[in-house]
């Protein structure tokens, strides 16, 4: 499908672009679909896309409480990788990736996937070797990475202070397929391309309650009112508690801030996505000239989306520490995110205590990356209730069963991640 | 000829000295107290900037921080600071300046062609192009993009300047020092409440400083807050970003006004501000007119003409035009009238209004019900054209090389909608001013509507008055308020001009009106959205002028009021802040304390080769020159202590002294082994575990009495595990006896290990006898050491017989030097870290790469220290079926089989010919006591494989090495070494 | 954020450390792994008020329970452990 051809292109321009139209309906509700989608996000949209288009579930909603895409997905740091330890977890971020690296086409709307390589610094012998297990854990998955020395990461990132004074830079280990991508545009192609599909997207359409009957979803009431299905799926990272707590169940997530911060346009500094070793920072700048950075979380439950003055200056000592040409630039906005974290940093994509009810969920910092992955895993598991090999390890009960998938080894606290 | 525009006369610059400075390789003159954009107007410089998307020239617009166009590189080399806004940054003898966004010079811009390509270049257009092939994006098309877009340069290097940070504290904080400001600060102060007034401009006054029939008053004010001992006046100073609970972010411009800082200075000051009470005068940014052309370098804001006219004493342009909306504009017209510029004509949509009566009885002329509808002129305005207002009957033309325009005014309410307050859209104002606040602040005068200099003084004052009462300061004498005739600010809703030709709501990303309708009909009609999609407002300026009229270019185009679309979301920053100073000191070296321990002098005298662990320096290995490389060092002390003594700084383990009636019951709680039943004098080897079953930490605690004890902890976890202890004391068992009290730093400890440490510390311990019999292995007690008051313990990391020596830290150095010098004898040597490591490594002792928080006591081999019987810490969790499933990787030796074929750290155990991980290599060291590679893994099945064979492969290296699974104590397994 | 710590009075956030949910309680050695479950991994979320651990870290190290709004982060109480 290519609405956007060039000759259309071609053709608008010349007419004063007047003859575009919504990039997706606004629909309206219908009594009753297939699947209901809560959450207009990245990842409630992809999971309609992927279930029109894998699995041909056509009549489907995906319920938005305010404007699709303005939640996480609208701020983050924009960075795409699958650089992770645990075999449960690379081989679904591979996943996620290679959907990634042909979501443009898939979607017929261009995401900006631009893969500018991933670059993660070490500054001493343990966090070398961990490097050294994680890149080696990739690469016997089949995904690429390469451990780069003091030249190589010069190479990658002139800026980089390979001498700073305190944690000197020892190498890093870089994913090449890893970058970034344009976050806004994420959700307006998968909306795009869902809709086109048949999927209904319904903004302005908050749900007020899960109609749950002997153990089974049967739909949500909401702000417009009633709507049935069979099957409904989560996809309300930040807010996941606030939904299950309407279904009952509780749910091992806490809402934590992230902070996320952009600088004044520059022209071309840094080429690839950097992460400092030696303490919470990564940096990346945008096609549009800006520098985009972050660092760790506030480390107490809020849904502020506002972050401290406190961990800013962190976010930003760090920075310089790690490139000391920054010191002059400035920068133009922060913002902040709410995250879902997990007791062991990784995700839910599972069926959940009520029939018929799944979720997407627990993203922490992560979520970004994994939209694609993230939809179309969740989109299996509604189709099929069952997961999908990819997620058969993020459900809820690896908790009580001992089989959390603790990338980092920081423990059940989410304030610590 | 210099200075061709400057007024003979009036104003706030000193005309005394003459300030020389350079623009795009020209050499100009200006006087202290011009921004860089007044000199450039003195001079007549009209072009300073190439736009961001179709490179239009610009001129200067405005006369502050809302400056979208007049962005330059500012100085040179190191100091090269891109986007900084000629509108504020302060001229210094030898400034030096670029224009940027540029391609060859600002007059012939190459890349001025994209605005040929405009019709396809409208917003979104990237969304719907460049998709194929598919791999063209990050080869051809983006590094197009890239370098097309970003606004100026960045040096590359580092900046040669520091920064401060710095804490304050008042009742009343004041923002901003216009007539609401001065007023608030004033009646503030007058109650003897803290004040601080922050203002960002280097002079104060804020509009007061465009009036010079105000000037008594400004100044008068000014004298009277000097006056007040508990008045701080912060002059370039922002208020950045308004936190929880009367937090404030600060940045103070130390030296930016100087060629560079003075020596010991800061170049700018991070200040974080923790007000009781806040007031916020933070007036109002003009508001542009979209119309077509609205973007050629002459068409400036209204009330920032009158500014250049009057503060600066400027002419900006020969002939104008002013085209406004309501009646406080007009007196621009009159400003510069006064200045000079022949006002050709005052062009207002609006019939009628007494502003317009009185500018005709001063002789202008008023053209009642028009509007502009293009400008014209190249490089610089050289006309406009209007007509009657809605377009109906001729356009005509007027020749103008400035044109004043002025849509209204936007109250700053950034910091108020930053604080948590609401916006409320007030009809007559056409405007969002602050609702109810959350926090405790107040705004006051411009920033809240309040606009004319009486009221807003008057609404300052008050604001002043009642925050020093919240803050608890009720009364001070009143001050007088200036006397003034206050024009109305409220405008005829006038946003757009629709005409043909590019009319810009968003100068500085270049977004038309026609974006928004774009965005509009491609369903991004929502404010948000439309914001994202075309960039609108979130350029540098963040649509301080423009963004309210995008707004209500889409609240036209979904035909919905105004006050229903909204503004998009105010974020911080309210303006831009450098990096260097949100960062402030703690960068580089000072990025994180450096701590050292006792006996850091005396490595140093020996000439230790330091190691980062956390935030320590320890000794990795002392090189001797004999040693061919750190290998060399490493084994050579290593062997010391397998065949002689060594001696070793571990101060850097965590401490806890632990006392109580229930100190042991306490520990059997926090530690998954039992302590309880330890003899006083004897220490026991301790594992901790987290309350999910996964080991947290491992050490060796001492039973110094009944009720009394001493823990250790790993360097790492020393603050977790205090944190740890103290967070179940109080909230899980708060009824224990038990006090804890770190001692990390009053003990220095050292450890001196080998078969002939005994020899070697018998001359300096004093009052103990160190035989097996009375001191055996795992004994306590205490002693003197050189003389000092100690404790001796014991213990041992590296497989020999071994003592640690504690002493309390002063005393360190000094009883560290008397075993090197009893030692000696027997040939000890100092060991670092590494040596440290390679013996437990053989030893088979876990460290930080085996306890990485994943795994459990069983799976590093220590399941049977888990006691059977009473609550412990994690004995719940650590039976979940998952954490006792037997094939969990368990700790193994590993040996290469080529002895002298490195085994890297990281690499994956998988069996001949397979893919499959296994396991992994945590820690590898070549041996002494057993010459080659070796080390620890975690493998399946881990017991069942020892005796087997298995490749440790390294893609990253493009490595593989056979090993043989063995036992993980490479040494002494029947640990007979220890005992003596 | 500043919390008025109830021994050495408002202080920034800056000095305390943060441990979560306050109303749980560690259960009964013996109560079994479901209640250990509970109380290490599934911890209150309100999107309101939050009945939250807190340490004054770098002042007296006193443990307090504070009652803090999540969205607000106004602060309407602060108990000594």
């Amino acid at each position: 499908m290519l609405r956007y051809s060039a000759f259309r292109i071609a053709a608008e321009g010349l007419r004063g672009n007047r003859g575009w139209t919504p990039t997706w309906r606004k629909a309206k509700p219908k009594p009753r679909y297939d699947v209901i989608v809560i959450g207009g996000g990245g990842h409630g949209l992809a999971t309609a896309f992927y279930l029109a288009e894998v699995h041909g579930i056509r009549n489907v909603a995906v319920l938005e409480r305010g404007l699709i895409g303005q939640g996480n997905t609208g701020r983050n740091t924009t960075i795409v990788r699958s650089n992770y330890l645990l075999p449960e977890n690379n081989r679904f971020y591979e996943h996620s990736l290679k959907l990634w690296e042909g979501l443009e086409q898939s979607l017929g709307y261009n995401v900006m996937m631009s893969q500018r390589g991933v670059v993660n610094l070490f500054h001493n012998d343990a966090q070398r070797n961990a490097a050294i297990r994680r890149g080696n854990s990739m690469r016997l998955s089949g995904i690429d990475a390469e451990l780069v020395d003091r030249e190589g990461v010069r190479a990658l990132c002139p800026l980089v202070d390979l001498d700073n004074s305190r944690y000197p830079v020892m190498g890093g280990l870089l994913q090449r397929r890893g970058g970034t991508a344009r976050h806004d545009a994420v959700a307006w192609g998968f909306a795009h391309a869902a809709d086109a599909r048949g999927v209904d997207i319904i903004e302005h359409c908050e749900v007020t309650g899960l109609l749950i009957e002997g153990g089974a979803i049967g739909g949500v009431q909401t702000t417009r009112g009633e709507i049935r299905a069979p099957k409904v799926g989560l996809a309300v990272a930040g807010h996941t508690t606030t939904l299950t707590d309407m279904a009952g169940f509780p749910l091992p997530i806490e809402t934590h801030l992230l902070q996320a911060f952009v600088s004044e346009g520059l022209k071309p500094l840094i080429d690839c996505v950097v992460t400092f070793g030696a303490g919470h920072f990564y940096i990346s700048q945008s096609d549009k000239g800006g520098l985009v950075f972050g660092g760790g979380l506030d480390g107490y439950n809020s849904y502020g989306q506002r972050g401290t003055l406190r961990e800013a200056e962190h976010v930003f000592a760090a920075g310089l520490s790690m490139i000391p040409a920054l010191g002059r630039l400035r920068a133009l906005r922060s913002w902040a995110g709410v995250m879902d974290m997990t007791p062991d940093g990784s995700p839910f994509i599972c069926k959940t205590p009520v029939h018929g009810l799944y979720m997407t969920a627990g993203w922490c910092y992560g979520g970004f990356k994994a939209t694609p992955g993230s939809g179309w895993c969740h989109a299996w598991t509604i189709a099929k209730d069952e997961p999908h090999p990819l997620n058969a390890a993020f459900t809820l009960e690896r908790f009580r069963e001992g089989r959390a998938l603790d990338e980092r080894g920081n423990g059940p606290y989410p304030w610590a991640q | 000829m210099s200075q061709t525009h400057r007024l003979p006369a009036g104003g706030h610059v000193e005309r005394g000295a003459t300030l020389t400075f350079r623009f795009d390789g020209r050499s100009y003159q200006g006087h202290p107290g011009d921004t860089l954009a007044a000199a450039l107007l003195a001079n007549g410089v009209r072009l300073v900037g190439r736009s961001f998307k179709y490179h239009r020239p610009r001129g200067i617009f405005s006369a502050g921080v809302e400056e979208p166009n007049a962005l330059v590189e500012l100085r040179s080399g190191a100091r090269r600071e891109p986007d900084t806004r000629a509108t504020i940054a302060e001229l210094f003898d030898g400034l030096v300046a670029e224009s940027q966004t540029r391609q060859g010079s600002l007059a012939f811009d190459r890349m001025a062609v994209s605005g040929l390509a405009a019709p396809w270049l409208g917003a979104g257009f990237y969304y719907k192009t460049f998709m194929w092939p598919p791999r063209f994006w990050e080869r051809v098309y983006e590094p197009l993009i890239r370098r097309a877009a970003g606004l100026g340069r960045a040096s590359g290097l580092p900046d040669p300047d520091h920064y401060e940070s710095a804490h304050a504290h008042c009742d009343v904080l004041v923002v901003g020092s216009g007539a609401a400001g001065l007023a608030a600060a004033r009646a503030a102060g007058a109650t003897g409440a803290r004040v601080i007034l922050a203002e960002q401009d280097f002079l104060l006054g804020g509009g007061l400083l465009a009036e010079p029939a105000q000037e008594g008053w400004r100044r008068t004010a000014l004298d009277a807050l000097a006056a007040m001992p508990e008045v701080t006046v912060m002059p370039r100073t922002t208020i950045f970003g308004f936190y929880d609970h009367g937090v404030l972010g600060a940045v103070e411009r130390v030296a930016d006004h100087l060629p560079e800082p003075p020596p010991h200075t800061p170049r700018q000051r991070f200040w974080t501000i923790r007000a009781a009470e806040v007031v916020l005068a933070t007036g109002a940014h003009e508001r542009l007119i979209a119309f077509p052309g609205n973007d050629r370098p002459g068409v400036m804001l209204a009330g920032s003409a009158a500014a250049y006219a009057r503060r600066w004493a400027v002419r900006p342009g020969g002939t104008a035009v002013l085209f406004a909306t309501h009646d406080a504009a007009y007196d621009s017209a009159l400003a510069l009238a006064e200045a000079g510029t022949r006002i050709a004509a005052i062009l207002d949509p609006r019939e009628d209004s007494p502003a317009m009566q009185h500018a005709r009885e001063a002789g202008f002329t008023v053209r009642a019900g028009s509007e502009i509808c293009d400008t014209i002129g190249g490089l610089a305005l050289r006309g406009v054209r209007f007509r009657n207002h809605g377009g109906a009957g001729q356009e005509a033309a007027l020749p103008a090389d400035l044109l004043l325009v002025s849509g209204g005014w936007n109250p700053a309410v950034h910091l108020a909608s930053q604080s948590g307050a609401p916006l409320v859209f007030d009809e007559a104002l056409q405007a969002f001013l602050p609702g109810p606040p959350v926090q405790r602040e107040r705004s006051a005068g411009a920033c809240r509507g309040i606009h004319g200099i009486a009221a807003a003084a008057a609404d300052g004052a008050e604001a002043g008055r009642a925050a020093a009462e919240g803050a608890g300061f009720p009364s001070g004498p009143a001050a007088p308020l200036p006397e003034a005739a206050d024009a109305s600010h409220a405008p005829f809703p006038l946003y757009e001009v629709r005409a043909r030709g590019k009319a810009f709501v968003d100068l500085q990303d270049d977004v038309t009106a026609e974006d928004m309708r774009l965005a509009h009909r491609e369903g991004f009609t929502h404010i948000e959205h439309a914001k994202r999609y075309t960039t609108h407002a979130m350029g540098t300026d963040q649509g301080k002028s423009g963004g309210i009229v995008g707004a209500a270019v889409l609240a036209e185009a979904r035909g919905e009021p105004l006050g229903v679309v909204g503004l998009p979301r105010f974020r911080p920053y309210t303006t831009p802040v450098a990096w260097g100073a949100m960062a402030g000191e703690a960068v580089g070296q000072h990025f994180q304390p450096t701590r050292r321990t006792p006996l850091h002098r005396w490595h140093e005298e020996a000439g230790a080769v330091w190691m980062d662990a956390g935030i320590w320096k320890r000794p990795a290995y002392y090189p001797r020159p004999a040693d061919a490389d750190a290998w060399a060092s490493v084994m050579r002390e290593a062997r010391a202590v397998r065949e002689r003594a060594g001696i070793c700084d571990v101060s850097t383990l965590g401490k806890i002294d632990i006392q109580g009636r229930d100190a042991a019951a306490f520990l059997d709680l926090v530690y998954a082994n039992t302590f309880s039943t330890l003899a006083v004098g004897r220490a026991r080897y301790g594992l901790m575990l987290r309350e999910d079953g996964i080991v947290f930490d491992d050490g060796t605690t001492s039973r110094i009495g009944p009720q009394h004890f001493y823990m250790t902890t790993t360097t790492a976890q020393a603050g977790p595990v205090m944190q740890h202890l103290e967070f179940h004391l109080a909230s899980c068992w708060p009824d224990l006896d038990v006090s804890l009290a770190s001692v990390t730093d009053q003990w220095a400890t050292m450890s001196i290990a080998g078969p002939r440490a005994r020899e070697a510390i018998a001359p300096v311990i004093g009052g103990l006898d160190l035989s097996d019999a009375a001191f055996p292995f795992m004994a306590v007690g205490d002693c003197t050491a050189a003389g000092v008051p100690a404790r001796l313990f014991r213990l041992s990391f590296s497989g020999e017989m071994a003592y640690e020596i504690a002493v309390p830290a002063g005393y360190a150095d000094r009883v560290w030097r008397a075993v090197m010098a009893a030692g000696a004898a027997y040939g000890i040597e100092p060991y670092g870290v590494e040596a440290l490591g390679l013996l437990r490594i053989e030893k088979g002792h876990v460290a930080g790469p085996e306890l990485n928080g994943q795994t459990t006591a069983a799976d590093c081999g220590l399941g049977r220290m888990l006691k059977k019987r009473g609550d412990f810490i994690g004995r719940a969790l650590a039976g979940r079926p998952g954490l006792q499933d037997p094939s969990r990787p368990r700790l193994v030796g590993i040996r290469s089989v080529r002895p002298e074929q490195q085994i890297r750290a990281g690499s994956h155990l998988l069996e001949a010919g397979s893919s499959e991980s296994l396991g992994w290599v945590t820690s590898v060291t070549r041996g002494v006591a057993r010459p080659g590679w070796l080390g620890l893994a975690m493998l399946r099945d881990g017991e069942a494989r020892i005796g087997t064979t298995l490749t440790a492969a390294n893609p990253l290296f493009d490595e593989a090495a056979p090993v043989e699974i063995v036992s993980p104590h490479h040494y002494d397994p029947e640990n007979a070494r220890v005992r003596g | 954020m500043r919390i008025p710590c109830p021994h050495c009075g408002p202080r920034d956030e800056a000095e305390f450390a943060y441990r979560g949910d306050a109303t749980k309680q560690r259960p009964a050695p013996d109560a079994g792994i479901e209640a250990f479950h509970d109380y290490v991994y599934l911890r209150a979320n309100p999107r309101g008020w939050h009945e939250e651990w807190w340490q004054h870290a770098a002042g007296c190290r006193a443990w307090l329970r504070v009652r803090r709004h999540t969205v607000t982060h106004e602060i309407a109480a602060v108990t000594p452990a």
